[in-house]
């Protein structure tokens, strides 16, 4: 029997079975797995007769196959005296195609979602208002990744890094307690902070960022972003110096 | 202040927002409204938007509400200025989302168990276009980690929230089949 397979790009080993079960419209909960493994086999031979780049995960769902068929082909062990079935070897296959067609399906609608959602647009907001920023909590790794950044601007001039400096995490945990407390409900922005002054050198960043996290630590600020923007802005935690007066030097 | 003037502002807060306001983002605006009649003016304008066949209307995405032009018009505004539109999502990628979407946070060998092939190109394309984000790591070995979607994914898609999404059909049917331990469908909502 003549069988003719018509190239579609697959995005995986059960992207194609999918689409083999589709074509034979047979029932997903009983494979036949001779067949389909035949005509997987037969589309991995073409994709190889095309000089195709075959992705491992491909050859790797013909092993399965073959390795499921032949169990098939045994007769199947009777366990005189269990009740239980033995479990049909296709189920993890069953089972894995179902949960992938189930995501593929949902991945259609976001498609026409998409298509919906790319026609309709808004108003930018008016550039003569200040946003009335909705603050939300920096986490760790929006701090790393404006860090890295920074970094990743910042030549690296070992050389001036030579003569000792008084540049310690203390020193700048106050100094930036300092410069906070003179910027009031303002705070500073991260960059600020980071490229503050002449001497910005990649210690200058290091020493800063891990003031900032020990300060972030024990709450004497808070590190925010505005809704949409990427500025991170730093502020003293009003919280915590309503609370309890002077906490700074204590804790420092 | 009365139903009406309180309909008024919450559309010209709308009209300048430029992004989607929340219920109680309008609230701390108002102070003296409650969340209910917020709500209320809310609908009502959606309703009197769509009554008067207006070119705009009132639409809740992303947790907020939000004023956008009628899908129906775009081909005029795209008349107006250019719209730099990026290219639609490839089939790779959004099969990715739903798998996150559904099971996040997550991490990649969870996503490549689904899908049956490697994933890294999809996921940094998807971390790119800030559609998902880093969480956090996993507590197991190696500690992968852990990706979630973004609010501008529901921006993009134009979800309300999480649980705005499609149910899994298929996928509660194979679990009944086959009572498979890892078959919970979890739909946390996430935070931004």
């Amino acid at each position: 029997m003549s069988y003719e397979v018509k190239l579609e790009v697959f995005e995986g080993p059960l992207d194609l079975l999918l689409h083999l079960i589709k074509k034979n419209e047979v029932n997903i909960y009983d494979i036949p797995i001779s067949l389909v493994t035949q005509q997987y086999l037969e589309y991995i031979d073409i994709m190889q007769d095309l000089n195709l780049e075959i992705a491992g995960e491909f050859l790797l769902m013909a092993a399965t196959l073959t390795h499921i068929k032949s169990k098939m082909l045994l007769p199947r062990e009777e366990k005189a005296g269990e009740d239980e079935e033995a479990e049909d070897p296709r189920a993890e296959l069953i089972r894995k195609l179902l949960e992938y067609k189930s995501f593929k399906e949902v991945a259609e609608e976001l498609g026409q979602r998409e298509d919906t959602w790319r026609d309709i647009f808004y108003n930018p907001p008016d550039k003569t208002i200040e946003d009335e920023e909705v603050f939300i909590e920096v986490g760790l790794f929006d701090l790393l990744e404006a860090f890295r950044d920074v970094i990743a601007n910042t030549p690296d001039n070992r050389s001036l890094d030579i003569a000792p400096d008084e540049l310690t995490v203390r020193g700048k945990m106050t100094a930036i307690i300092e410069m906070l407390d003179m910027a009031a409900t303002e705070g500073v922005t991260l960059m600020s902070l980071l490229e503050d002054g002449s001497a910005c050198t990649r210690r200058t960043i290091v020493v800063t960022f891990l003031a900032l996290l020990e300060l972030a630590r024990i709450r004497l600020i808070k590190l925010m972003q505005a809704g949409g923007s990427e500025t991170i802005r730093v502020y003293r935690n009003e919280d915590i110096r309503a609370d309890s007066g002077e906490p700074k030097e204590n804790l420092l | 202040m009365n139903n009406s003037e309180l309909k008024g502002i919450i559309e010209a807060l709308l009209f300048v927002a430029g992004e989607p306001l929340s219920i109680d983002r309008i609230k701390n605006i108002l102070e003296d409204a409650d969340k209910k009649s917020i709500q209320d003016m809310l609908w009502e304008l959606q309703h009197e938007y769509d009554m008067r066949l207006s070119g705009l209307r009132i639409v809740e995405v992303a947790g907020g509400f939000q004023i956008a032009s009628r899908p129906e018009l775009a081909q005029w505004i795209k008349r107006l200025r250019k719209v730099k539109q990026s290219s639609r999502l490839s089939k790779p990628s959004l099969e990715t989302l739903a798998i996150i979407a559904y099971k996040q946070p997550l991490v990649k060998a969870e996503i490549e168990d689904i899908r049956g092939v490697d994933s890294s190109g999809v996921i940094k394309g998807l971390l790119d276009k800030h559609m998902i984000k880093i969480v956090g790591r996993k507590d197991v070995a190696g500690r992968p980690i852990l990706y979630a979607t973004t609010r501008e994914f529901l921006q993009y898609f134009g979800l309300r929230d999480i649980s705005d999404l499609p149910t899994l059909k298929e996928f509660t049917e194979s679990a009944a089949s086959y009572d498979e331990a890892d078959s919970n469908v979890s739909m946390e909502t996430q935070e931004n």
